[in-house]
């Protein structure tokens, strides 16, 4: 059997039935291969397309996403996909094309170092150069992707490997001596664990993208009710603890709630379950939650104490941990006067906004109309920037895997081609994408596979004429100096037209929710251009290093 | 501080990049690295002198290697009983007049002459730490033309 069938084989034998790529040279005979097996590829217009597609499959499904690319361009145009998901942890293989072996270091035409450009963005990275190697070689980089702390696997196959013709042997099972992730927590850790709980008088419980990726969230939430412990979540972790349980403080941080970022400060433990304390979410880290001690528990050892120090380290699966940690907790904290606390925050600093004088859109009340309509049976994507932040702080997501964001490398152009593949992935459930003006417009050529493959997502533009989060950051901190974040667009109705998918325009609050359920209505791909207001911003808000509970509030 | 530390490592392609890489990404500074393959063939050992300014970071580099798919270990001596050697070639101006001097150098510390032409001569030693710097301290006094060093190699005991 040649290698390019090799290959398809053994994506067969992981399961795959969808890839998402784009052909070129260097993987011709993959193609071909490709042209009468029965495995789906959704044809792109753009690698990095293929590549965020991938991503939000597998946000959507937990299964691993897979994207082709050819070399070179192809597979420099996959970099950006990768680091994304490297930087949210996602399970991700990325297939590249590569020049023949006899001419790899000889500059060859759409040569590139794809092993050495993505090393610092994969998980791990493979170059085969002996078709012998390859259906191994697939099945380690499944199972590294998929296993411990995930991330994407990139492999490097170069064209004369996809010729070459050897037997195909299927690895049943991976075993890598050097690699061997620990699942199960030290039982004297979690034994300390609930010691130290039981003695808490006022704990939260931190949970990131973690409980969602260890499939955790019913363990949490049993946690979460036992020690009646209010519970705040990452960006990563929004869907990981309904968004409408009553100990639900919504999410911290930079954008978070008010009242989850008093808590956590306020709190005299943090419980902290798959998430990692990154800079948007400590904000000043040496005035961060001065009075707590922390439990870490999480797959990854370079996690923990990596930014704040922890009191007890528990490193393994959190759905093991969780189940260990409710097995042994006797003793519960009293947690009734922290609760009322908790509860004066919620009611004196609530999220709001005011209706625009002007009569110009609000982005938080089209979400709340799309909550309305949706009660969280819906996924929603999105791309980066205010649209985003109103996204995760005005819309409940109520079971894990419903809500698709750039988190750690914030990436426009994003959730368009990741909401596509959420669709791909799971199309039953309605897809949507929350974009603004600036991130739609860069990888707005994945319109073409919507409509030709009949993806039908939903695309909420909220049009402002900005680059709306930078324009903010120039507003409060640059003299309202709006230096190139002014931006046009093009016409989104025609623009939607053009491609045969349908396009609407709102401008007024009356027409809001009928354009969503048009929207929701349609067997077609849709954009709606929300003209919103132009200057409105995204509150609370923590400037760059202050502490979390120094936030700028806008409204009163 | 310097620590340090010694990794095993699969022998495969890429490898010594993906160490090196790791440190320059995370801002880890590389005081010296030497590396060789063990007695399998399939596995590679590292010595890394490492500069760390406190523990914590100490921590994350160890925790930041053993993260590499293809590190099946990673060892720090810092609290670890171990030897430790450098090899040392170093070119000195000579002059047959000197060979009394020099040699009563190689009397007090470690090192030989391995080669002699002209007015150059060229030392080899083997020592820790300690005596590596006593003896190119010596030697500096003949004037040091050219100085090569393999780093520091580290095995526990």
């Amino acid at each position: 059997m040649v290698g390019a069938r090799i290959l398809l084989e053994s994506l067969k034998k992981e399961g795959i039935e969808v890839i998402f790529g784009y052909p070129g040279g260097q993987v011709l005979p993959i193609f071909d291969a490709l042209y009468d097996f029965d495995l789906k590829l959704i044809l792109t217009r753009h690698e990095q397309g293929a590549a965020h597609a991938a991503d939000g499959f597998s946000r959507a499904t937990g299964k691993v996403g897979v994207c082709l690319a050819t070399s070179g361009p192809g597979a420099t145009n996959l970099v950006t996909g990768i680091a994304t998901a490297y930087m949210d942890s996602i399970p991700m293989v990325a297939i590249t094309g590569q020049v023949g072996t006899h001419l790899i270091g000889n500059d060859a035409f759409q040569e590139a170092d794809v092993t050495g450009i993505t090393r610092p963005v994969t998980k791990h990275n493979f170059l085969v150069k002996d078709v012998k190697d390859l259906a191994r070689t697939i099945a380690e980089a499944f199972y590294i992707a998929s296993s411990g702390r995930p991330g994407p696997v990139l492999v490097d196959i170069p064209l004369d490997v996809q010729r070459a013709d050897t037997e195909f042997i299927w690895p049943e099972k991976v075993s890598i001596r050097s690699y061997q992730p620990t699942y199960s927590g030290h039982p004297g850790q979690i034994k300390k664990a609930a010691k130290l709980i039981a003695q808490s008088k006022q704990p939260i419980i931190y949970a990131g993208g973690g409980v969602i990726t260890s499939g955790a969230h019913l363990e949490l939430e049993k946690l979460a009710e036992k020690i009646q412990a209010p519970v705040t979540t990452t960006f990563m972790g929004l869907g990981c603890f309904s968004g409408a349980h009553k100990l639900n403080l919504g999410m911290l941080g930079m954008h978070g709630t008010a009242y989850a970022n008093h808590a956590v400060m306020e709190s005299d433990l943090i419980i902290a379950v798959g998430a990692r304390f990154d800079d948007r979410v400590t904000g000043r880290l040496d005035a961060f939650a001065p009075g707590a001690k922390v439990i870490h528990i999480d797959i990854d050892p370079s996690s923990i104490s990596k930014n704040v120090r922890v009191d007890i380290p528990i490193v393994g699966d959190a759905k093991n941990v969780l189940t260990e940690l409710l097995g042994v907790i006797k003793k519960l904290p009293d947690t009734a006067e922290w609760l009322k606390t908790v509860e004066g925050w919620k009611n004196k600093h609530p999220l709001t906004y005011k209706d625009s004088e002007s009569g110009m859109l609000k982005p938080q009340y089209i979400l709340e109309q799309l909550w309305d309509l949706t009660r969280g049976d819906a996924i929603i994507c999105t791309e980066v920037g205010q649209s985003q932040m109103w996204a995760c702080q005005w819309y409940k997501y109520l079971t894990p895997r419903t809500f698709i964001s750039s988190g750690g490398l914030g990436t426009m152009g994003f959730g368009f081609p990741a909401a596509m593949g959420a669709k791909i992935g799971c199309p039953d459930k309605e897809v949507f994408n929350i974009a603004g003006d600036g991130s739609i417009q860069m990888n707005i050529q994945e319109l073409a596979t919507c409509v030709a493959n009949k993806i039908h997502v939903k695309v909420l533009i909220f049009n402002n004429g900005f680059l709306g989060m930078v324009r903010q950051w120039q507003e409060l901190f640059y003299k309202k100096r709006y230096s190139y974040t002014p931006i046009t667009s093009p016409d989104y109705v025609l623009l939607a037209q053009s491609y045969g998918a349908l396009g609407l325009l709102v401008t007024k609050k009356e027409e809001v929710r009928p354009a969503l359920v048009k929207a929701m209505q349609t067997q077609n791909t849709v954009f709606i251009d929300f003209r919103i207001e132009p200057e409105e911003n995204v509150y609370p808000m923590v400037p760059a290093g202050a502490a979390i509970n120094k936030m700028i509030e806008g409204l009163a | 501080m310097r620590h340090t530390i010694s990794v095993l490592v699969e022998n495969k392609f890429g490898v010594l990049a993906r160490i090196a890489g790791l440190f320059s990404a995370r801002g880890y500074n590389i005081a010296s690295l030497a590396v060789s393959e063990t007695f399998d063939p399939q596995i590679s050992y590292m010595t890394i002198v490492v500069e760390a300014k406190d523990a914590k970071i100490l921590e994350q580099i160890n925790k930041q290697l053993n993260k590499l798919i293809d590190v099946i270990t990673v060892t720090d001596f810092t609290k670890k009983e171990h030897l430790d050697r450098e090899l040392v070639l170093a070119k000195i101006n000579y002059a047959p007049k000197d060979k009394a001097r020099l040699e009563s150098i190689f009397d007090k510390f470690v090192g030989k002459i391995i080669h002699h032409k002209g007015d150059t001569a060229i030392i080899e030693a083997v020592g820790d730490q300690q005596q590596i710097g006593e003896l190119l301290e010596a030697l500096n006094k003949f004037g040091i033309k050219e100085l090569v060093r393999t780093g520091k190699l580290a095995i526990s005991n």
